[in-house]
């Protein structure tokens, strides 16, 4: 059924069709208007039966879902920024126990400074925490992806980030195709949890694993994400065929037919990144565009088959590794070895800074013609960096970095202090 | 369950780690020989029989306790328990009245009529027993148990020895006395009444294979009083024979006893209970080296009787004597002071002690005497081989509780000899001494104080003084043993041990160590309440 | 009280077990049935209090509830020697999670239980007391404040150990550990720091709040045995010494306990939504240096000029808890 609604408010209606059983709250903008949405549902009594939780914080949010999890209860929770960071050490110990615990990433920023606006440094800070994360381009992706990664993180016993773009998706009102109870149900099946807390069948889950056979549970952790790279696709194919609509999937690539340049990028700024591209296929140039849905486990083998015919990529990343450079280019550029290709990253957006036709356009131009740096940031003040640097050349000590740049760019609140 | 590999493990399988390894001790259950044991004259396994007891299974009990002693009803009145003097809960509260308990088994038999076991069977041998006091009954009845033929010579018209012609009936009813003797003959013990031995190496012809000696001592002690005729002096093991007979001794309105024995206490009451005004102890020493039993000295005084300490009689006249106050001297010896005193008497018993008759033993080779003893081996055998004795007649320690003791050895090795074997006790446990356990297990828990007849009775009847424990008071009683040096199955063990590496056996089977996973930490040997569990160095 | 009036010394409440009482009468330790669920073939230390406490309490919860038992285990002493790859000593299922999220992983499980229609099964999260006063409060009194019908029970032997005898906010004043050593003008842990966990807990109003120690074995059944009666958040907090950090003799573990309990330092009482109903009385009253002589982390204060002032502070601060919880002793009865 369409629907013109939030996308906090779809993700909550897609992930109460799939029928959660315990729901752990803590608000952390952006994702807060999801679980309020799912905490009405199970008030009012149309999402049952779900025990809805509100906890003392990320870290007890994602431990109630451990524990939910393990004794067999379908678990889902919600969080961002900070919050992903808050849980960290459970999130960890949720993929090493296998646990099939969904979670919404309202992706957004990371402080120092504080920042509540979009970007994928939250998501991207747990890539190796053994969780697969699943990064959706628009609300109905994200809406779709919460019913895969149910289906999938169930099937392989491994919990499940779906990231949405915080705001720009969660606070975005668009129309989305609503499934049915009925659709969802014939998809998704009953939780048969792999190991489960049964006084009937004794177990003692988390044990302490020493030099002897630690490595082994690492590579089984990576071997089963290598499974996800095959069930993905396979998830998504069955998808469309209740559901009637692509969705999902490893990669999706766009007007990637005969392109020199290929645009890489992660989320809902796939969407700008296309207009761009439209705009610039009409002016002739041979640009297309490979959108990454599955983070981790990284696709190596689809992304370098989606490559083959290019002879440049630009990966822009609304992520930085400082001190290192791009993370997803890192992974794309390991995807390519060998195959003789010009990489070029970008790191846009960082802190919600807004990613407009107008700098992208310029910034393929560039590329197509050549001229592009390895390394870029886009719209990046010079002027304001580049004076605290010559101040910190002059003074070993300079104050706060943050409070400075706001000086110079001159934001009006920060001139009184 | 499809379990992830090493992360999601298989219950209990930590049964494959044998922490046992790790030991550098071992514990070892261990019997010790609990002090109430230890002071018994009788050997009674006291900590054994209470144990049956606590479960309100008196029968067993009793059982237990008539192995040793055959007399528990008797023993429960007239026995001056040593082993409550020994007991460890003195150290808590207040010793267990084992005394009182044991009464109350020996008349719950009584009532019950409780019989022994069946003796063993007949092994043909025949064994003499001279005189029916608790030495004599005592051996006749383990000899019986064993198999023997036990017949006892009694000189006098009644069994029982000592304990009918020297112990008040106030503290020992005769229907109990009779009842106990009554259970030994019905067990096949023979006695032949009036019948007394002059010769002993004459009465053995009559078919004995040994003889047992358990001739009290009947014979008063005597010293030289200068008396007046009209006055009348008289001992005291006459005068308690004489409450026996058909008619009491006449002892008039004041009467005088003279000694610091038990027997100069029952003289003294008994007078009182005959209508003497006054009874009047005359002892040459103080209270504290008085050989009576302390409370004997408390209840005597609790009816009317005084005692002069310090005091010798010097001269009886017709109505009074004379008597001469004594000092302690420097070393806490009774000194003559010079200064003297008349006291008022009708009569004057002599209580200064007894010594056997030791006639019958005149022409027997190899038997040696001393100060009036006849000299015994550890066996009780004396110097000619199948001739053994006790009771009074083999030492200074003079109840009816060593006599019983001295019985009970006596028949086993007895038994011994009569196979061509030496009687060879089994070596005893360590003592279970307080330090040794754990008294915090034991919660407060006080003495039970028995019944005490009123005193106007007391004064003028013969009935029994102390009373008995009635069922609930008695198993109350029987359960504030400690169980001493022995395993009593409070779990404690099997409870406490962090590695569950003690394993239960089940009711009256105690507990075992699993030595696969006992780490030796010894918390099992520091919680045990009685002491029943040793650390010992582990020698692997 | 909770439980069973002093009879008999043999059927009274001090020891393990009686054969004198009648079956259902006796503790859960004293059957030869009981679950054992923690099994033999731990790695715990010799004399451990910590692998006791946990028996008498699993077991108690398991005979309790039928066996219908889970456990949520916090990082620690416990989780460590009882289940290295590739064994475990639990019979029961059993989860270990993290060091500070036990609390949160066991409201997790209520939380599946009671969806799932299966809240016959209960839930118990334990947890040594760094796991629970320090790293794990958070969570702890999370669960607490939301009544989670969780049982919560800290196995408190005063510091780090498994670590390596560390302090947390459980050790006692003046004990030296490897973070508050024995020198300096004030050896030891600073006085007027720490927290008594019990007290916060009773202040989340919660159903049911108690202290127990190893050496009480039948007062802590009864708790956990009424603790199994309610429903909500549930707190036990029990003292086991620990023969490594304090520096007792391996058999000296249940009796340090008693002494500790003995002395007034450690409280023994049982509460009800925030009010206490019952108190294990003194028996034997005790100066604290019968209690604190034997413990090496004691040593310093009992050195060739010993400090009487340290010990009397400690001494002030065990009649505070005798006047504070009304522990003086009181005349037995049977």
């Amino acid at each position: 059924m369409l629907k013109q609604m939030e996308g906090s408010r779809a993700v909550a209606e897609a992930v109460a069709l799939c029928r959660p059983e315990v729901i752990c709250a803590y608000p952390i903008s952006p994702q807060t208007h999801i679980v309020e949405a799912l905490g009405e549902m199970v008030k009012d009594g149309s999402l049952a039966p779900c025990e809805f939780i509100n906890v003392e914080s990320e870290f007890a949010a994602m431990s109630v879902a451990i524990g939910a999890s393990a004794a067999g209860a379908r678990s889902y929770t919600a969080t961002a920024s900070q919050g992903l960071l808050y849980m960290v050490e459970a999130v960890y110990n949720a993929s090493g126990l296998g646990l099939p615990i969904v979670m919404t990433i309202a992706n957004r920023a990371i402080g120092a400074p504080i920042n509540i606006w979009n970007d994928h440094s939250d998501a991207l800070s747990q890539r190796d925490s053994g969780w697969i994360q699943l990064f959706a381009e628009t609300n109905q992706e994200a809406l779709d992806l919460h019913i895969q990664a149910f289906k999938l993180a169930e099937e392989l016993s491994l919990p499940i980030m779906v990231c949405m773009d915080g705001f720009i998706l969660t606070h975005a009102y668009e129309r989305v195709d609503m499934p049915t109870q009925a659709q969802v149900d014939a998809y998704l099946p009953k939780y048969e949890p792999r190991q489960m807390l049964d006084p009937n069948e004794p177990v003692s889950i988390g044990a302490m694993v020493g030099p002897e056979a630690f490595m082994e549970v690492r590579y089984l952790a990576h071997a089963r994400q290598m499974q996800a790279l095959e069930r993905i696709p396979q998830l998504a194919e069955e998808f469309a065929t209740v559901f009637g609509r692509d969705s999902g999937g490893l990669i999706h690539t766009y007007r990637a037919e005969d392109a020199e340049t290929m645009v890489i990028a992660m989320g809902s700024v796939l969407g700008t990144i296309k207009d761009t591209v439209d705009a610039m296929r009409d002016a002739g140039h041979k640009i297309g565009v490979l959108g990454i849905t599955s983070f981790r486990p990284f696709p190596h083998v689809a992304v370098a088959a989606a490559l083959k015919h290019c002879q440049r990529f630009v990966v822009l990343e609304k992520s930085l590794a400082v001190g290192g450079g791009g993370i997803v280019a890192t992974d794309v550029r390991m995807a390519v070895t060998g195959m003789g290709l010009k990489g070029h990253t970008v790191i846009a957006g960082l802190g919600g800074r807004a990613i407009t036709v107008k700098s992208l356009t310029a910034l393929f131009e560039r590329a197509c013609r050549g001229d592009l740096e390895l390394m870029t940031f886009l719209d990046l003040d010079w002027n304001a960096v580049n004076k605290q640097l010559e101040r910190e050349k002059a003074h070993r000590r300079t104050g706060p970095v943050a409070e400075a740049l706001l000086r110079d760019v001159g934001v009006v609140a920060s001139r009184n202090y | 369950m499809d379990k992830p590999f090493a992360i999601t493990l298989n219950p209990g399988s930590s049964l494959a780690n044998r922490t046992g390894s790790w030991r550098t001790f071992r514990p070892e259950y261990v019997d010790r020989l609990p002090p109430c044991n230890a002071a018994c004259p009788a050997g009674e396994n006291i900590q054994g029989w209470l144990f049956h007891a606590e479960s309100g299974d008196y029968e067993k009990a009793w059982r237990a306790l008539t192995e040793n002693n055959p007399l528990p009803a008797i023993m429960g009145r007239v026995c001056y328990h040593p082993c409550e003097g020994g007991c460890n809960r003195q150290y808590v509260d207040s010793s267990v009245g084992i005394n009182s308990v044991e009464r109350f088994l020996g008349d719950e038999a009584i009532k019950r009529g409780w019989q022994f076991d069946a003796p063993a069977a007949a092994s043909g041998k025949r064994v003499l027993v001279v005189g029916s006091g608790p030495a004599g009954l005592s051996a006749a009845y383990q000899l019986t148990r064993m198999g023997h033929k036990a017949v006892i010579y009694e000189a006098g018209p009644l069994a029982g020895g000592m304990m009918r012609f020297g112990i008040p009936k106030y503290r020992l009813p005769r229907d109990v006395l009779d009842a106990e003797i009554k259970r030994l003959l019905d067990f096949g013990v023979e006695i032949h009444l009036q019948t007394k031995v002059s010769n002993v190496l004459e009465a053995m012809q009559d078919g004995f294979d040994a003889v047992f000696l358990g001739v009290g001592a009947h014979i008063a002690k005597r010293a030289y009083i200068p008396a007046g005729d009209a006055n009348k002096v008289l001992d005291a093991v006459a005068v308690l024979r004489g409450m026996e007979g058909e008619s009491a001794p006449m002892l008039g309105r004041k009467v005088v006893v003279y000694g610091g024995g038990n027997t100069a206490l029952d003289v003294a009451r008994t007078a009182k209970r005959l209508g003497a005004e006054e009874a009047i102890i005359v002892y040459r020493r103080t209270r504290e080296k008085m050989p009576a039993h302390d409370f004997e000295v408390e209840e005597a005084l609790q009816e009317g009787i005084s005692i002069k300490w310090l005091s010798t009689i010097k001269e009886a006249g017709e109505s009074d004597i004379m008597v001469e106050k004594m000092a302690l001297d420097d070393k806490g010896f009774p000194q003559p002071t010079g200064e003297f005193e008349r006291i008022e008497a009708d009569s004057v018993v002599l209580a200064l002690g007894q010594d056997a008759d030791l006639s019958l033993l005149e022409n027997v080779p190899g038997l040696v005497v001393d100060k009036g003893l006849i000299q015994v081996d550890a066996g009780m055998m004396t110097g000619h081989p199948g001739v053994f004795a006790g009771g009074d007649m083999a030492g200074n320690e003079r109840t009816v509780t060593v006599a019983v003791g001295h019985g009970k050895k006596a028949a086993r090795a007895i038994d011994a000899w009569l196979r061509g074997e030496t009687y060879a006790p089994l070596p005893k446990h360590e003592l279970a001494t307080f330090e040794r356990m754990n008294a915090w297990y034991y919660s407060d828990a006080p003495k039970t104080v028995r019944p005490v007849l009123d005193i106007i009775r007391r004064q003028s009847t013969f009935e029994e003084v102390l009373g008995g424990l009635d069922e609930g008071n008695a198993l109350f009683e029987a359960r504030r043993c400690m169980s001493c040096g022995n395993c009593f199955e409070c779990d404690n063990c099997y409870g406490v041990c962090p590695d569950n590496a003690v394993i239960k056996l089940g009711p009256g089977k105690r507990f075992k160590f699993n030595f696969d996973y006992c780490k030796g930490c010894g918390v099992c040997v520091a919680e045990c309440p009685c002491g029943a569990i040793r650390m010992v160095p582990e020698e692997n | 009280m909770s439980f069973q009036p002093v009879k008999f010394y043999q059927t009274g409440t001090f020891t393990v077990g009686n054969r004198l009482l009648p079956p259902e009468e006796r503790s859960v330790q004293a059957s030869s049935k009981r679950f054992n669920s923690i099994n033999s073939g731990h790695r715990a230390c010799q004399g451990c209090g910590e692998a006791l406490g946990a028996r008498y309490a699993i077991d108690a919860a398991m005979e309790a509830t039928d066996g219908q038992l889970i456990a949520a285990n916090a990082t620690g002493c416990l989780e460590v020697f009882s289940t290295p790859y590739p064994e475990t000593s639990w019979q029961i299922p059993w989860i270990h999670s993290l060091f500070g999220n036990t609390a949160a992983v066991a409201t997790g499980i209520a939380a599946a239980l009671k969806v799932k229609g299966k809240a016959q099964i209960r839930v118990v999260a334990q947890g040594g007391d760094g796991g629970t006063t320090d790293i794990g409060f958070g969570c702890l009194s999370g669960m607490f404040e939301r009544n989670d019908d969780v049982l919560y029970i800290c196995y408190d032997n005063g510091g780090y150990m498994n670590t390596g005898v560390q302090r947390s906010s459980a050790t006692p004043a003046a004990a030296r550990t490897s973070t508050t050593p024995a020198v300096g003008a004030e050896p030891g842990n600073v006085f007027d720091q720490g927290k008594f966990l019990p007290a916060i807990a009773l202040a989340h109003d919660i159903p049911y709040v108690a202290t127990a120690t190893v050496a009480d074995l039948r007062d802590l059944e009864a708790k956990v045995r009424r603790a199994m009666e309610i429903r909500g958040a549930r707190y036990i907090h029990i003292l086991v010494p620990c023969p490594l950090g304090w520096g007792t003799a391996s058999h000296d573990t249940i009796r340090m306990a008693r002494l500790a309990k003995e002395t007034g330092i450690f409280p023994v009482f049982e509460a009800e939504h925030g009010e206490i109903k019952s108190v294990l009385a003194i028996r034997r009253p005790l100066p604290v240096e019968e209690y604190l002589k034997p413990q090496k982390r004691y040593a310093h204060l009992f050195g060739k000029q010993p400090r009487v002032d340290v010990i009397a502070h400690l001494q002030a601060q065990a009649d505070r808890n005798i006047r504070r919880y009304g522990l003086q002793a009181r005349k037995e009865s049977h």
